[in-house]
């Protein structure tokens, strides 16, 4: 099972470790693992603010790295969403590239559901102990149907204690550009999250997107809160060999 | 003030937030509870199917209505516009002697700017909804919420108008306010001689208009005067009384999570001899105001819309800024897509963009108008036709061109985390940013962990 990696641009700048856990991961669930090294990013930022154009040359790039694998697998709902959900948008007026879209869109996964529900991830070797909030992003959830894969995955570390919080299913107010377009409305939405997540009682709030993840953790920091921890999926499921 | 001014005071605003909080809670969670009682998805698709049959053929649909009102003595006129809407019912007034028109809840009289219009020309318009009216007589404040106009406004600051304007003792007990209302309210319905309506749903097959209200005084407004004009848009029309019901189990619902409404009228035709009560003259206004542009455009499916307001009551964006923000009738993410359709999307630039794109919209709206799509269509409309600021225009440029040459951008993520580090002093946030200070404002921006994942993949591979 020849799986690419889609370390995704945001990971690739902000977190690697989460691209490495993720790259563990799926080796654990016995997969053979690429990382096509030409990768940057699947185009999503244009697609949002209207530039179908160079989204669309994005796109192109993107098939065309990652044609010769079985799956496609990316730390990130929004990422993930982008391929499966939105590519054929793109290529609507292009039958050739439209069915090159959709069968990479077809194949392509966030992980935690790939982990869950294609490779069947049974032994996780992660050793995180605590309580855990998880929050759903909203496009892993409302584009992928991400909701039970990740918590099925947390359920199998024995240390584990999921709480779950009011809300979870709500946005963080991050949705890209208007983070920093309207910036005041998004760190205020963002706060909401926040409160929800420390009236969880959590040790640590877990994610799968990486836009949510900056935005929370700047937030409860903002807020003062050192304590609540904030993690992608894959750290926790990889536990610390994973850190380079 | 632009959106941009408005949204980010409103954002501010926790008190405006507390009152959003304690409605969100009632609509979203009895939506929840209301629709659990029904086999949703089916009752979204054959909605949906409903609403797209009449868009299919529009203009049929709407020449029968016309025959089957007017067979049933009512009178079907047309208005291109606000300005034609009031010209209409202005004109009406006068034909018919009105000096006081009572209103039931009409987005379209609000479109047009109506109530300036009636002023003007000597006829007094009383709002009669209560949202509606605690508005009004605040200095005709403009509603907030679609289906909830006064949701902005707490107990406490309609008791205090209510002793004002009504120059009675203060109180505070709701039955007790609304009691107080009916009764300043009692005086209008009985001498107005023209009441106006808005309508949910046209019936085609029986020409009938379908309102769906909860106060009582939609029936009052549509019963009692001798004149009633109904004003709504021309996407409103449906085929049958069948489809109606159809999209009535899913219309309370979705809007205030009842299963129906407290009233739910289906009037027909001018008052007969054998009738008690009714019109003696019924007007349908049937307005276009830029609904007919959408059909057959890529922004037709907004037409399916049926006004029940659960993208708003469901949108955080709405949730944290409030209605007004949004400048003009619709809020929410119906009237990012609406607003800029009606007004020019050159004059509402930043509302398609006020939007995560978290589509919580997109999955309650219960004809399946898919809202986030329709917002970035419009964020696409607005580079094709070179609306954005050059700034965001370089960038974009640059970023996407950088994305696809993987060395020069590889060289750039390096020096971006340097500098990311560099702003954070070897902390793990950066507190002020000043490429983007908007983010840093209200929270921090966390830091880079250290070198990109490329760098270390490849100097892990060669080893």
């Amino acid at each position: 099972m020849k799986v690419g990696l889609f370390v995704t641009c945001l990971v690739d700048l902000m977190r690697p470790r989460i691209g490495f856990a993720a790259l563990r991961l799926l080796e654990a669930a016995g997969c053979e693992v690429v990382v096509p090294t030409s990768q940057t990013c699947c185009g999503q930022p244009a697609y949002n603010s209207g530039d179908r154009r160079a989204a669309r040359l994005l796109a192109e790039k993107l098939i065309a790295e990652f044609e010769g694998c079985d799956w496609v697998v990316a730390p990130s709902g929004s990422c993930a969403g982008m391929i499966r959900a939105h590519y054929p948008d793109l290529f609507a007026d292009d039958p050739a590239w439209l069915e090159r879209a959709a069968a990479l869109g077809s194949r392509t996964y966030e992980l935690a559901d790939f982990l869950a529900s294609v490779a069947k991830l049974d032994k996780v070797p992660g050793d995180f102990t605590g309580t855990v909030t998880y929050h759903d992003s909203c496009s892993g959830l409302r584009e992928l149907g991400v909701k039970a894969q990740p918590r099925a995955l947390l359920a199998k570390l024995p240390g584990v204690i999921l709480r779950e919080m009011n809300g979870a299913e709500e946005c963080c107010g991050f949705g890209g550009a208007f983070a920093v377009k309207f910036g005041e409305v998004s760190a205020r939405i963002a706060e909401k999250k926040c409160d929800n997540v420390r009236a969880s009682g959590a040790d640590a709030v877990v994610l799968g997107d990486l836009g949510c993840m900056l935005n929370i953790e700047g937030k409860l920091r903002r807020m003062g809160d050192e304590k609540t921890r904030v993690l992608h999926i894959a750290e926790v499921l990889a536990g610390d060999d994973a850190k380079g | 003030m632009h959106f941009k001014a408005r949204a980010s005071a409103a954002a501010a605003d926790k008190a405006l937030q507390a009152k959003l909080a304690t409605a969100k809670g009632l609509f979203v969670e009895g939506r929840r509870r209301a629709v659990a009682e029904i086999d949703l998805e089916a009752t979204r698709e054959a909605s949906k199917d409903i609403r797209n049959r009449c868009l299919a053929d529009l203009d049929l649909w709407l020449e029968r209505f016309e025959r089957e009102a007017t067979r049933r003595g009512g009178q079907v006129l047309w208005a291109r516009d606000g300005a034609e809407i009031c010209r209409l019912v202005t004109d009406i007034a006068r034909r018919h002697g009105v000096r006081k028109a009572i209103k039931s809840k009409s987005m379209l009289s609000e479109e047009a700017g109506l109530n300036a219009a009636l002023e003007a020309a000597g006829v007094q318009p009383v709002e009669t909804d209560l949202g509606e009216y605690i508005l009004q007589i605040n200095d005709n404040e403009l509603p907030s919420h679609i289906i909830a106009p006064a949701i902005h406004k707490t107990k406490e600051e309609v008791a205090e108008l209510f002793a004002r304007v009504h120059h009675r003792p203060r109180k505070t007990d709701i039955g007790e306010m609304t009691r107080e209302a009916r009764e300043m309210l009692r005086a209008h319905f009985l001498s107005a001689d023209m009441g106006i309506s808005g309508g949910n749903f046209l019936v085609a097959e029986t020409g009938s208009v379908a309102l769906v209200t909860n106060e009582g005084n939609g029936r009052m407004v549509t019963t009692l005067p001798k004149v009633h004009v109904v004003i709504t848009g021309v996407e409103k029309v449906i085929p049958t009384l069948e489809d109606l019901a159809t999209l009535m189990r899913i219309l309370p619902r979705s809007a205030t999570g009842q299963t129906i409404s407290n009233y739910f009228s289906v009037l027909t035709g001018v008052k007969r001899p054998e009738d008690t009560d009714g019109p003696a003259h019924l007007y349908f206004i049937l307005v276009d105001n830029g609904r007919v542009d959408l059909v057959g455009s890529g922004f037709q499916d907004m037409l399916r819309c049926i006004r029940c307001a659960a993208c708003i009551n469901h949108c955080p964006v709405y949730q944290t800024i409030g209605g007004h923000a949004y400048g003009w009738v619709y809020p929410g993410p119906m009237g990012s897509v609406l607003t800029p359709l009606y007004v020019g999307i050159e004059n509402a630039i930043d509302l398609p963009h006020a939007a995560t794109l978290c589509n919580q919209c997109g999955v309650v709206c219960p004809v399946k108008i898919p809202l986030p799509e329709l917002m970035r269509k419009l964020r696409e409309q607005q580079v094709e036709r070179g609306l954005r600021p050059w700034g965001e225009r370089a960038a974009l440029k640059l970023w996407a061109w950088l994305a696809r040459h993987p060395r020069l951008y590889a060289l750039a993520a390096k020096l971006g985390v340097r500098y990311l580090n560099w702003l954070a002093e070897g902390g793990d946030r950066i507190r002020v940013m000043g490429i983007a200070p908007s983010w840093t404002a209200g929270r921090d921006f966390p830091a880079p962990e250290g070198r990109t994942f490329r760098e270390q993949y490849l100097s892990r591979r060669s080893k």
